[in-house]
């Protein structure tokens, strides 16, 4: 009696002991019971202006194997179809049954191309059930265009990972990396379901645990609508073949950019699928450097275009009038006679006709005059005031378009030049090519378009931005800032009116006649930009901007093509004739117009350094051209392109660097200390849920 | 049932009957639970036979009507055949030598065809009537010495040639029979005996060979200065002293080791030592001299095996907690990582569905049969009887006790059924037919004397 009670005693306190007081058995069956397993839902679809799908989403395959059943399996034609030999076949599953196990499934090949996707769907029946196809969703891009707008998806790597901590990525997931896939993340990414399984002693996963009790729905990624024209956007690439440069067209109403291009570009497709690492090693070495968006990410001297806005500054300054009159006898000698400014037409010019033939002496003298104008006390608060004006027009800092990478472009301030001059050793002169759009000033072309866009409406802008609408709403608040009018210093329409005046005789007389279209009445301006590289001079970049029509604007656009050589009108001006007929007229329908398409198209303005780098990269090895690359900084602006965020905001260290790092430690000292609650509160919950293993998902 | 037919009926113990019919009941719930999923179509499972617990519903209606048949028997019959049935489950047991088909590498089982058969198991109950007719033997007189020979030998024989098959589990069971042998006066001794050896064993396993040897002359040399006035009035206990000084040395020091050498299979010997929580330090020289790391990740990769069942139930059972998962919602049984769940690990199903009540719940049944039979035991009139019923109680309480302390990780893997749970025919019939044997006498112990 009492051994019987005894043992069963003994046998109670060692259960009382496992189930009651130990926790680790109840922690080891979940990890070897249970799967946590993520649900993707689909990225968002991206819409161009009317309503035409740019990005979408298509299911590929993966060919996938389960080991254990291969008995039976047609080999030979298998192989033959995947272009294997029986060699490489088995080691292949060896390699896999060593990696997940005999009765697990796993990824024999990934992403098949549609060559084999084919073979393989009419004999997949030989195959089964050791072999089977399971789908997975990527991107797909209709018109493969617009790539670095829209940018790429790809594997996160651990910066991403540390960077996007509290976000809910593991590793193998993908995610925006460039364009607005990047800056739209969150809006397209949707919200990722999470189902918990049964997993048995295989490995397998039998079924949901408590019928899916506990599990969360994947909620689809929003769709959004962007105001780009795809076909406006295809123009422009087509033009910009064989060029390096870019086309911004804004509509100045709503600040919706209808066509952001950046050549040279690359298919998007070439992002996706199978082929994607080989395709970005190859991008990535091009000396001409698709990744990059030279719309926002490249940066130049505006030249002649920053003529209008001086004479907008010119004139609501007072410092001049609309009749105001500068003769050019060849050259500005306001500053002495060392090195003057060349006009390249003699004669007596007023303010419209200034613009219309591009003077230099005129706008020298025009910032002349506003630089040493007697209502500033010295010429730093003078200078102060222009770089307000410039602000005011959207230069100098970044206009925050919805576009990772954009650069901020470069204004320079009274405190750059006592940095360099000295305090008070410096004066109009010591800048006066800045008139002109040479020298210190740096502008992106999208500011350019900004810009423009500025002008025909007269005195206020909205800013830039791809997406109009994001269907479901804007949750998180991304559109809000594109809606606001920014409108810095009150100009009245009639300085305007004389600006536009000024810039209509360009396209109709002046120096633009390249961008005519009959019917339209054009307001533009052209830039002929100096520029150099390691101090050498290189050719000339040819600018053209504008807007149109002139009442009523509708599109305001930028055009740069790098090193073309020759004059703004000569390259630029013709390509933006040619995107705004196709814009305002919808299609371009003439003979002659059409030609004209072709030959620019086929035109190649390619610098000849591109092919000298293309032939030093071929008998380089790899090693020492990023060492050159880093050298000139490319690999730094690709690196950007990788990770745009977190870069710091220049202008507001320029504004008060004192006050900001006073900012910045107490930031620092709150974010030390979020992040230490932060880790408090997670660190429960990571040990609830121990990492799952989601090699299953794709 | 027994209002209408009062002959089947009449002194039958309910409360038996009852418990074994709960007690089975929930071992079909628990195989059930252990290979249902949740899209299996039930009904086909059901009449197809092809599952486990449908084949063990289906033993459970053959061994109910077994038992009706054992009730409308004459327990005379049980007395008068006790002998000619060991003797055929003798021969059952030779006959497996000849006959006997392989199953996981025992080569104890006679195929019948609809089932298998293991003779070692039916040979529980044979010897239980074959050691109760001798004990109950007017002659027998079971204090001799002669008497206790002969009632091992009965009890043990099915075990030896049980071991010879390589069933050394089967075979430990057989160790039952002393509870009823110590019921009808074996001396206290032979008990006291046995645990001291368990313990020296134990400890022979644990503690290393010189200090045990130095720790017995340790207490060799208190003991005698202890007694020393007793030593010198009488100098036989110096000599019991000592003999057992040198009986225990003997023992550690060269017994263990020969036996764990040369008598046990080297897996039997891991599994000692790991229940122990012992490295096997007597392993074969020629490999251990090797002695590299690919030698030593190979034998750590079988240990490792060994455990993974013990582990696994463990986890099992451990994750249950409290209240358990809840039927059929169990993880670990579902996700088949116990082996062998539906016999001898049956209990890790009750562990993690049901928690802690439900496994001490299953615990206080099975308390409560012994009881009950222990009871029953002690009103019989008959030696045989009583014996007999003790007999069955010693067999289910060691079942019970080794199967569940193994679950637990209380004892080494001893493949053991759970009485009246396990999968399995051969288990199930041989403890129907124990209990209801017992039953039947039960009912009929006014009616004859035997």
């Amino acid at each position: 009696m009492l051994v019987f009670a005894g043992m069963f005693g003994v046998i109670i306190i060692q259960l009382a002991n496992l189930q009651l007081f130990s926790s680790k058995y109840k922690i080891m069956a979940d990890d070897q019971g249970k799967f946590r397993k993520v649900i993707y839902p689909d990225r968002g679809i991206v819409y161009d202006r009317k309503g035409k799908v740019m990005l979408q989403n298509t299911t590929i395959y993966d060919l996938m194997v389960v080991p254990n059943k291969l008995k039976g399996v047609d080999t030979a034609s298998l192989c033959n179809i995947l272009n294997i030999d029986t060699a490489q076949f088995v080691k292949k599953i060896v390699e896999l049954i060593i990696k997940n196990g005999r009765s697990r499934e796993s990824i024999f090949e990934a992403q098949l191309s549609e060559e084999k996707m084919a073979k393989l769907s009419e004999s997949m029946y030989r195959f089964a059930p050791g072999f089977y196809m399971q789908e997975r969703s990527v991107r797909s891009y209709p018109y493969d265009a617009a790539a670095n707008v829209l940018g790429y998806t790809a594997e996160v790597d651990t910066n991403f990972l540390k960077k996007h901590k509290d976000e809910g990525y593991v590793s193998g997931d993908y995610a925006g990396m460039t364009g607005i896939e990047r800056s739209y993340e969150k809006v397209l990414m949707g919200e990722r379901g999470i189902e918990y399984w049964k997993r048995d002693n295989k490995n397998r996963l039998t079924e949901k645990l408590d019928n899916g009790k506990y599990d969360t729905a994947a909620v689809a990624g929003q769709n959004m609508h962007t105001a780009i024209d795809i076909e406006l956007q295809e123009l422009g690439e087509k033009l910009m073949k064989n060029k390096l440069g870019s086309i911004v067209a804004i509509d100045p109403r709503t600040g919706g950019i209808l066509c952001m291009v950046s050549a040279p570009t690359y298919q998007p497709r070439f992002l996706t699928g199978s082929e994607r690492r080989k395709h970005f090693s190859q991008l990535y070495r091009d000396p001409s450097l698709p990744l990059l968006n030279r719309a926002v990410n490249a940066s130049y001297s505006p030249g002649s275009t920053f003529k209008t806005l001086q004479a907008l500054v010119g004139l609501h300054e007072g410092v001049i009038t609309t009749d105001f009159r500068v003769s050019c006898s060849g050259a500005f000698y306001g500053c002495g006679s060392g090195k003057p400014m060349k006009c390249l037409d003699y004669g007596t010019f007023d303010l419209r006709n200034a613009i219309t033939i591009s003077d230099n002496t005129y706008f020298a003298t025009v910032m002349q005059r506003v630089i040493n104008n007697p209502r500033y006390p010295s010429v730093d608060s003078a200078l102060s005031a222009w770089d307000n004006y410039m602000y005011a027009f959207g230069l100098g800092h970044k206009l925050g378009v919805d576009v990772p990478t954009e650069k901020r472009g470069n204004i320079p301030t009274p405190a750059y030049f006592n940095k360099i001059y000295g305090a008070g050793k410096w004066n109009y002169c010591s800048f006066r090519s800045v008139s002109i759009g040479q020298g210190e000033v740096d502008v992106t072309p999208l500011q350019v378009a900004n810009e423009m866009a500025y002008i025909a409406n007269k005195g206020w802008y909205k800013i830039p931005h791809i997406v109009d609408s994001i269907d479901g709403g804007d949750k998180y608040g991304l559109l809000t800032k594109f809606k606001v009018e920014n409108r810095a210093i009150d100009i009245p329409d009639s300085v305007f009116e004389v600006v536009h005046d000024g810039m209509q005789g360009v396209v109709d007389r002046g120096t633009g006649m390249g961008a005519k279209v009959p019917g339209i009445a054009i307001c533009g301006k052209t830039g002929t930009v100096e520029n150099y590289i390691r101090g050498v001079k290189q050719q000339n970049h040819s600018f053209f901007c504008g807007f149109a029509p002139r009442d009523n604007p509708r599109i305001a656009i930028m055009c740069v093509v790098e090193n073309s050589g020759r004059f703004g009108g000569t390259y630029a001006a013709p390509i933006v004739g040619l995107m705004i007929e196709k814009y305002l007229k919808d299609s371009i329908t003439d003979k002659g117009r059409l030609d004209k398409v072709e030959k620019l198209s086929n035109l190649n303005l390619l610098p000849p350094r591109i092919f000298r780098e293309m032939r030093r990269l071929d008998s380089l090895d790899h090693a020492k051209d990023s060492a050159y690359l880093i050298q000139k900084g490319y690999i730094r602006i690709i690196n950007d392109t990788l990770e745009m965020e977190d870069e710091p905001d220049l202008d507001k260290i320029d504004a008060d660097k004192a006050k900001e790092t006073l900012k910045e430690n107490t930031q620092k000292k709150k974010d030390s200390l979020l992040a230490v609650k932060k880790a408090e509160a997670l660190l429960p919950d990571k040990k609830k849920k121990p990492e799952a293993k989601d090699s299953l998902n794709n | 049932m027994y209002q209408k037919n009062p002959v089947i009926g009449k002194g039958i113990d309910w409360i038996m009957v009852w418990l074994y019919v709960i007690i089975v009941t929930i071992g079909l719930l628990c195989i059930f639970s252990v290979e249902y999923r949740n899209n299996d179509n039930l009904v086909q499972s059901l009449l197809g036979f092809k599952k486990n617990y449908s084949k063990q519903l289906f033993y459970f209606g053959a061994c109910l009507v077994l038992a009706i048949f054992i009730l409308l028997t004459d327990s005379k019959l049980f007395t008068a055949t006790a002998n000619l049935s060991y003797l055929v489950g003798i021969i059952l047991i030779l006959a497996t030598f000849v006959l006997g088909k392989e199953i996981k590498g025992s080569k104890s089982w006679i195929p019948l065809g609809f089932m298998n058969l293991q003779p070692v198991e039916l040979c529980k109950i044979f010897t239980a009537l074959a050691l109760s007719k001798y004990l109950a033997m007017p002659e027998t007189d079971f204090r001799k010495p002669k008497a206790q020979l002969i009632a091992a030998a009965i009890a043990f024989t099915p075990a030896l040639f049980s071991i010879l098959q390589g069933e050394t589990g089967l075979a430990l069971v057989y160790f039952a029979f002393l509870i009823p042998m110590y019921r009808e006066g074996l001396p206290s001794g032979y008990l006291i005996a046995g645990i001291s050896m368990s313990v020296l064993l134990v400890a022979s396993l644990i503690f290393p060979t010189k200090t045990l040897l130095i720790a017995f002359a340790v207490i060799a040399v208190i003991l005698i200065y202890y007694y020393r006035r007793q030593i010198r009035r009488n100098s036989r206990i110096l000599f019991l002293i000592a003999g057992i000084w040198v009986f225990c040395s003997l023992f550690v020091g060269v017994g263990v080791p020969f036996v764990f050498k040369h008598v046990f299979k080297k897996y039997q010997a891991d599994r000692i030592f790991s229940m122990v929580g012992v490295d096997n330090p007597f392993t074969d020289r020629s490999t251990a001299d090797l002695g590299n790391a690919e030698e030593a990740k190979v034998k750590q990769r079988k240990s490792d095996q060994q455990n993974y069942n013990v582990k696994q139930s463990k986890i099992a059972i451990g994750s249950g907690g409290f209240m358990g998962k809840g039927f059929l919602k169990g993880t670990q049984t579902q996700g088949d990582f116990v082996p062998e769940q539906h016999t001898d690990f049956i209990f890790t199903s009750v562990g993690e569905n049901f928690g802690f009540w439900g496994s001490s719940l299953l615990m206080l049944l099975y308390l409560g049969l012994l009881l009950r039979i222990v009871m029953i035991a002690e009103r019989q009139r008959s030696t045989f009887s009583r014996v007999y019923a003790y007999a069955v109680a010693g067999i289910i309480f060691f079942h019970v006790a080794v199967n569940i302390s193994v679950t637990i990780g209380l004892a080494p893997v001893i493949g053991i059924t759970l009485p009246l749970m396990s999968y399995g025919g051969s288990s199930l019939l041989t403890f129907t037919i124990l209990i209801f044997i017992l039953i039947k006498l039960d009912a009929d112990r006014q009616m004859v004397l035997r």
